[in-house]
């Protein structure tokens, strides 16, 4: 027993070291990567926030530090193709109104945004699909449809390395609010919350997954499990389902606030998507 | 004839029997005292280990090893360690204890992540199982009274 719980301190203690000493990311040798940062200051539980790449095998984590070994790029560059071609039958497309992808460098980091004309808090989804129905005339895309999800994919690309920065103050702090309080919800027949998992459990395996501190700064994910891109409402929707509950859908009003809260929990890491993971 | 009686009192021996053994109270009747432990065995009888390691090792029922090492069970692959090691589990609890833990450990550790194992109902949008979809009509325990006493028995033998 004595020598059960010595061993377990001791890996305890070697996770801790490796991780402090851990490798940094790089990307195509010129995007240095913040995957750990000092937390916010409104997280009260939580000291140093972690990007889930520092919880991922030395091989996933090497998927990342080059694109041309990142299958997630694979769809960022459909992303970039997507962006200079018409929108629906019209002749708009996003280049119309942004000379290029890198103008947008920025955007990512600062979504979910408060939109005052629409008063409400947008995600960039939300924000792209107002472009092509308002600005452009065309028919709004899938939530978490493909062309959604590589546009995604492309406008995070473009603002890899910058950090995170989204605001909870002034009219976006009441869906932030509300996001929180999903978060430590327990839902489902299993009673778990996000922070159970997330929050209280960081660092621990769960039956074969190392728990990592949930953040969303790598999405859209490739993940090498479903070999897709995977956007952050459809996480959310898993992990959700994992509770045994009846889970909210993307694009929904709590997803959106949770994606807020969740969101600031990681201001500071750096924009890092499209990722890699397992 | 003789053969009809015989037959009879066949089916009247399979009727009686399941009435005769107590009917697994249902899980909002089961009676925890102030530390949270179930001094009566939900079934009336002892539990059978051999099937409580299967239910502990299976992720379909109770996937205790997603969450508890348990040295015993070194042949299932992947035990988790968001809680303690369950080696020498019956050297510090006894028996009520570890059948009040099985059935709700929110009644011994208030707050606790594990799950309620023996409970149907007070929760936030319980889903069908695994599907994400709403509930449709009153849930089933996570595990049945017969496989809570499973469980517990093989704790029981989890002693070092
Ligand atoms: C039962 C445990 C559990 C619960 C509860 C849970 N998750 Fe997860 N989550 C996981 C596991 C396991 C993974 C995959 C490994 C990892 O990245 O942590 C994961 C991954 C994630 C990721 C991907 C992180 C990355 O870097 O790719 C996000 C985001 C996430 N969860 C958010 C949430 C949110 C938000 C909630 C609540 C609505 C939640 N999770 C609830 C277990 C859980
Ligand atoms: C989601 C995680 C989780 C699952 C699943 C889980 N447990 Fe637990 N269990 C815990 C935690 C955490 C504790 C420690 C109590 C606390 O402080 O919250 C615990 C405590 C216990 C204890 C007391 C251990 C001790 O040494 O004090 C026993 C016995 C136990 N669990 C048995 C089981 C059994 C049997 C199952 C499956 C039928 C199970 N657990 C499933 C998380 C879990």
């Amino acid at each position: 027993m004595l020598f059960r719980t010595m061993t377990a301190m001791a890996l305890v203690l070697g996770a801790t070291t490796a991780q402090a000493e851990g490798p940094e990311l790089v990307i195509n040798g010129e995007i240095p990567i913040t995957t750990r940062a000092p937390a916010p200051e409104h997280m009260e539980y939580v000291r140093e926030v972690m990007s889930g790449w520092e919880f991922r095998s030395p091989e996933t984590q090497a998927f990342e530090a080059d694109d041309f070994e990142n299958p997630g790029m694979i769809f960022a560059e459909d992303g970039r193709t997507a962006f200079s071609q018409p929108l629906g039958d019209t002749d708009q497309s996003c280049a119309s109104c942004h000379e290029s992808p890198e103008t947008l460098a920025g955007a990512r980091a600062v979504y979910p945004k408060w939109d005052p004309e629409r008063e409400e808090v947008q995600t960039i989804e939300m924000q792209i699909n107002e472009c092509i129905t308002e600005r452009a005339g065309a028919e709004a895309w899938g939530y978490t449809s493909q062309p959604m999800t590589n546009m995604s994919a492309l406008l995070a690309s473009v603002s890899r390395g910058m950090p995170v920065n989204v605001a909870i103050d002034g009219p976006a702090h009441d869906t932030w609010l509300q996001g929180k309080e999903i978060y430590y919800t327990r839902y489902g027949q299993l009673e778990l919350s996000c922070a159970n998992c997330h929050e209280d459990n960081y660092g621990n395996m769960i039956r074969a997954d190392h728990l990592s501190q949930g953040q969303i700064n790598g999405f859209p994910t490739y993940r090498l499990k479903n070999a897709k891109l995977n956007s952050v409402h459809d996480r959310f929707k898993g992990c959700v389902r994992d509770t045994r509950a009846e889970t909210f859908s993307p694009g929904s009003p709590e997803f959106i606030a949770l994606e807020l809260y969740v969101a600031s929990r990681g201001n500071g890491l750096s924009v890092e998507g499209p990722a890699v993971r397992n | 004839m003789k053969a009809g009686i015989c037959h009879a009192a066949g089916v009247v021996a399979l009727v009686l029997a399941p009435i005769s053994a107590p009917a697994a109270p249902a899980p909002s009747d089961v009676v925890y005292d102030e530390y949270g432990s179930v001094a009566e065995s939900l079934t009336g009888a002892a539990g059978d280990p051999v099937k409580g390691a299967d239910v502990m090792a299976n992720r379909g029922l109770g996937n205790c090893v997603a969450c508890h090492l348990v040295s015993d069970l070194d042949e299932v692959p992947f035990h988790g360690e968001v809680g303690p090691a369950l080696d020498g589990v019956a050297d510090r609890w006894t028996e009520a204890d570890l059948r009040g833990i099985v059935a709700n450990a929110k009644m011994v550790f208030p707050g606790t992540i594990m799950p309620a194992f023996y409970k149907n109902e007070g929760y936030t949008r319980p889903g069908d199982a695994f599907t994400g979809n709403a509930a449709d009509g009153p849930l089933d325990p996570l595990l049945t009274a017969e496989q809570v006493e499973d469980v517990v028995a093989y704790l029981m033998t989890l002693k070092e």
